[in-house]
């Protein structure tokens, strides 16, 4: 049983402990779904010494399991949809997800294709968009900090916002 | 009586306090020698918060099991050590713990999991018998496996055992997952393979064995000030020597394969011990 799901009796400062380090620690998986590169190679420069993401303790998983936060490029199609969703379900809660670059938002330029269903909202909820095509590292960093403000405080479930066409 | 307990109690904060702040230094050592900031001193105690109170993902309940029983022979192994009891007795607790984890890999049939369990095995394989060779060379020279004799020897070990001491180097890097020998987990996260052992681990669960790993540091470190048992300040010096050379060594080597590990471990380790015993033995006798 993790702490989490005890009833809420610790008063306050066990809460903001936990939300202090939530906030600290983002551990961030990426995944490509269906991207040109362009956005991918941003988010890989922002854990180069130029950037050092490390500085702010978010580091590069492999595994959804240890993962949260999920940054997502490119498009969704009908192929990969699937993956996008299984991703998203095998991390464990609280988790949040970054849709970065105008095909992540929308679809972008791939959005008239007709294997494209369109930007990553229409599969997982989306809690930050970046946009750019491709967008800076600069934003990158910036809207991942932004998504850390809304890790709450409360229950693992009740953090994860209800999953919308899930396939 | 009150001092025993005051002993094991140092043991049990030891891991936690100790362990962690090895673990950030080590992290703020290796971003400086990449160019890069690092994170706070303070970020390994991030991570296992955020990991405890994370949603319980478990595959099935050995596997649980198997992380409760890995975190508590290490705990007890350390608090042994705090207690100066028998290096055997502290050595089988310890390799208890390892190989509990290899089960807890072993009990999810994801195939990233059972390569990083075997990877582990190997690993286990290689350092344990050179841990027992310095144990033994510890026990000719002092006369006694019990630490609380160790610790009186007058004269510090590392003058009479320093291949030994080498050798414990060795099972330092093995154990604190550094490069070259990291192969089954690698401590910084990494993908897939390297990250093997830990795949189906998620949550509390891989917050449990972060503690665990802090205990098991704590008690390799401890180990290596043994070889300069005169008081806390040279303990302290060599267990400090020590780490920094297990970094510098990870941020200059990269990672073998095991049959690298196998033969470099092996016949580094074996010929270092069995030089210093024969020299040993040819001294005392
Ligand atoms: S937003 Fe631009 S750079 Fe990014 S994947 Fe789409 S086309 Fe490529």
């Amino acid at each position: 049983m993790s702490i989490e799901q005890r009833p809420r009796r610790c008063g306050g400062w066990l809460e903001r402990l936990i939300q202090h380090a939530r906030v600290r620690s983002p551990w961030l998986l990426h995944f490509d779904c269906g991207s040109c590169n362009g956005c991918d190679i941003e988010v890989l420069a922002c854990l180069t010494p130029l950037y050092d993401v490390e500085r702010f303790g978010i580091v590069n998983v492999g595994n959804p399991l240890h993962a949260d936060l999920l940054l997502v490029t490119g498009t969704v199609n009908r192929r990969n949809a699937r993956v996008l969703a299984n991703l998203y379900r095998q991390m464990a809660a609280p988790k949040k997800v970054v849709a970065i670059g105008a095909c992540g938002l929308s679809g972008g330029i791939f959005r008239e294709a007709d294997n494209v269903i369109g930007g990553i909202d229409r599969i997982i909820p989306v809690d930050c968009y970046v946009p750019g095509c491709p967008p800076r590292p600069e934003a990158i960093i910036d809207g991942v900090m932004r998504v850390l403000e809304r890790f709450g405080t409360g229950h693992p479930k009740e953090d994860v916002a209800k999953g919308k066409g899930i396939p | 009586m009150s001092d025993l307990i005051l002993r094991g109690v140092a043991g049990l904060l030891a891991g936690p306090l100790l362990g962690g702040l090895t673990s950030g230094l080590d992290r703020i050592l290796t971003a400086r020698l990449q160019a890069r900031q690092g994170p706070p001193l303070q970020q390994p105690y991030y991570d296992v918060v955020k990991l405890l109170a994370k949603e319980l993902v478990v595959v099935n309940a050995w596997q649980a099991f198997c992380v409760y029983s890995h975190l508590f022979a290490t705990v007890l192994a350390v608090v042994l050590f705090a207690l100066q009891a028998d290096l055997l007795l502290i050595l089988f607790t310890e390799a208890v713990g390892a190989v509990f984890l290899v089960m807890g890999a072993m009990a999810s049939t994801s195939p990233y999991s059972q390569i990083g369990a075997h990877r582990e095995l190997l690993q286990i394989l290689v350092y344990e018998p050179l841990l027992f060779l310095v144990a033994i060379g510890i026990y000719l020279e002092t006369g006694s496996f019990r630490l609380t004799a160790v610790f009186q020897w007058p004269v510090p070990l590392i003058t009479q055992l320093p291949l030994l001491f080498g050798v414990l180097c060795l099972v330092l890097v093995i154990k604190l997952r550094k490069s070259p020998f990291d192969l089954s987990a690698a401590t910084h996260a990494h993908q897939e393979l390297v990250r093997g052992l830990f795949t189906d681990f998620s949550g509390p669960l891989l917050g449990l064995i972060e503690i665990a790993h802090w205990y098991e540091t704590v008690l390799m470190l401890a180990f290596c000030g043994l070889f300069w048992a005169g008081g806390l300040l040279p303990m302290t010096t060599l267990a400090l020597a020590a780490v920094m050379g297990v970094i510098l060594m990870d941020n200059a080597t990269a990672r073998l394969n095991w049959r690298w590990l196998l033969g470099y471990g092996w016949l580094a380790g074996m010929t270092l011990s069995l030089i210093n015993l024969i020299w040993h033995f040819r001294g005392a006798g």
